[in-house]
């Protein structure tokens, strides 16, 4: 069995003395672990931080083995984002959410694409604090991927399209301003960038990592009895005292 | 093949780090070879380090001694602590001779794949020396990795409002180190922490 396929480094545990298992992100083979000898080097330490993409060979006798790794690397995000602690947190949640949250060898295309376009908005200096809503917007994707969609188009009560300002944590269907009101207090905030209503301040950003959040508990890691990765709650925390207000 | 005694030596000696169960073969041999000269000497070795080492109580340095050699030094500079993941690298520093004050040792650093959480590294009582009026420098030292730099960040924050400068080690070419053979991660922070002069 082999294949090539371009990955994005979600984790890599030392095993033995020169080796590790390293778990990718890859393109058309979703999440996919393999053993990466030599992995202690320099040259593979620098290359087998999380968020980094490499050109990946997967090698095995068969395909329900472990499989050996020949990797190469292609662009090293994790350098350019240590020093911003914000990005850095924002990074190991997106590898950690990625690593718990998905199935082993099952193909998810656009979680990598999307984690590969929110590592880009995370790189580009010009966008500010705003790299945060792509994140939120990522982690949607991932949902959707998961089967557990929101729909942010239509009121869940009374199927209007415009003024939509709640979500509801059950159905994680929209809400309108009006049919919400008497349940403000039990209804999640949609933010402004999600909606038709567009823009958004810092403020929203959180909203839109309360209203994730909310779903990856409830319906991906809760459903297995497992909690929210710890990288991602130091994310919020982060978010919650950085960007301002 | 071997005898039940010799047997065991070898199961031991092949749990250290680079040794395999070939080269500790080797190594029991060796030492069976040596008895008076290197096996007794060097199993009473063992025995006292392992009845006398410990870790030092103000900077988690390893010594026989408590508080560490390097923390009764009274010639070191009090205003500087260099916090570090692990005693390797302290000795690493000792070694280079580039640092005069006191050491801090986490004893790790956050993991999420390892589940290492706050709670389980030396951080508080760092805090608490931190917070002494003779201190004005506390240098984090961490390796530059993600879990590295994500704990330099954490215990910024923690530190954040106190009266001392919080340092780190600089990133980028490293002496002998040719540009054309450097990774681009490496290369980039070079560039960024670039230097007039």
């Amino acid at each position: 069995m082999e294949w090539n396929d371009e990955g994005i480094v979600l984790s890599a545990r030392r095993h033995g003395e020169g080796s590790a298992v390293v778990v990718l992100m890859t393109r058309e083979h979703g999440r996919h672990a393999g053993l990466a000898r030599g992995a202690t080097s320099a040259r593979s330490r620098a290359m087998l931080q999380p968020g980094n993409s490499v050109e990946a060979v997967w090698r095995a006798r068969l395909a329900e083995h472990l499989g050996n790794w020949a990797l190469e690397p292609l662009e090293g995000a994790a350098a350019e984002l240590m020093d911003d602690p914000l990005k850095l947190a924002g990074l190991t949640s997106a590898c950690a959410i990625t690593d718990k949250a998905l199935p082993e060898r099952e193909p998810h295309p656009r979680v990598h694409a999307g984690l590969m376009a929110l590592l880009s908005a995370m790189r580009n200096e010009d966008l500010g604090d705003l790299w945060v809503a792509a994140y939120v917007r990522w982690e949607l994707g991932l949902l959707a991927d998961l089967g557990f969609g929101l729909d942010l188009e239509t009121c869940a009560s009374t199927g209007a399209t415009e003024d939509l300002v709640y979500v509801s944590p059950r159905s994680a269907r929209a809400v309108s301003a009006q049919a919400g009101e008497p349940y403000h207090g039990k209804l999640l905030t949609l933010p402004r960038f999600l909606s038709k209503r567009g823009g958004g301040e810092p403020a929203d950003m959180l909203d839109g990592l309360i209203l994730t959040g909310h779903f990856l508990e409830s319906h991906v890691f809760g459903a297995h009895g497992q909690p929210v990765p710890e990288p991602r709650q130091r994310f919020v925390e982060r978010c919650r005292t950085q960007i301002p207000a | 093949m071997a005898g039940e005694g010799i047997e065991r030596v070898m199961q031991y000696l092949a749990k250290l780090p680079g040794l395999g169960p070939r080269s500790a073969r080797r190594a029991a041999l060796h030492l069976l070879k040596r008895r008076e000269a290197l096996m007794l000497p060097l199993a009473d070795a063992l025995r006292e380090a392992a009845e006398n080492i410990q870790a030092c109580g103000v900077c988690g340095n390893l010594d026989t001694i408590e508080p560490c050699e390097v923390c009764r030094d009274h010639r070191r500079d009090d205003t500087r602590i260099c916090v570090v993941e692990d005693v390797a690298d302290l000795w690493a520093l000792e070694r280079a001779a580039a640092f005069n004050g006191r050491y801090h040792v986490l004893g790790g650093l956050l993991s999420a794949l390892d589940g290492v959480a706050p709670e389980d590294l030396n951080i508080e009582p760092l805090l608490v020396r931190a917070g002494e009026p003779e201190v004005t420098e506390v240098i984090l030292a961490m390796d530059a990795t993600v879990d590295g730099q994500t704990t330099a960040h954490y215990i910024s924050d923690r530190l954040a409002g106190r009266d001392v400068e919080i340092t780190r080690l600089a990133r980028g070419v490293p002496v002998g180190g040719e540009l054309d053979y450097l990774d681009d991660g490496t290369l980039a922070q070079a560039m960024k922490a670039r230097r007039s002069g």
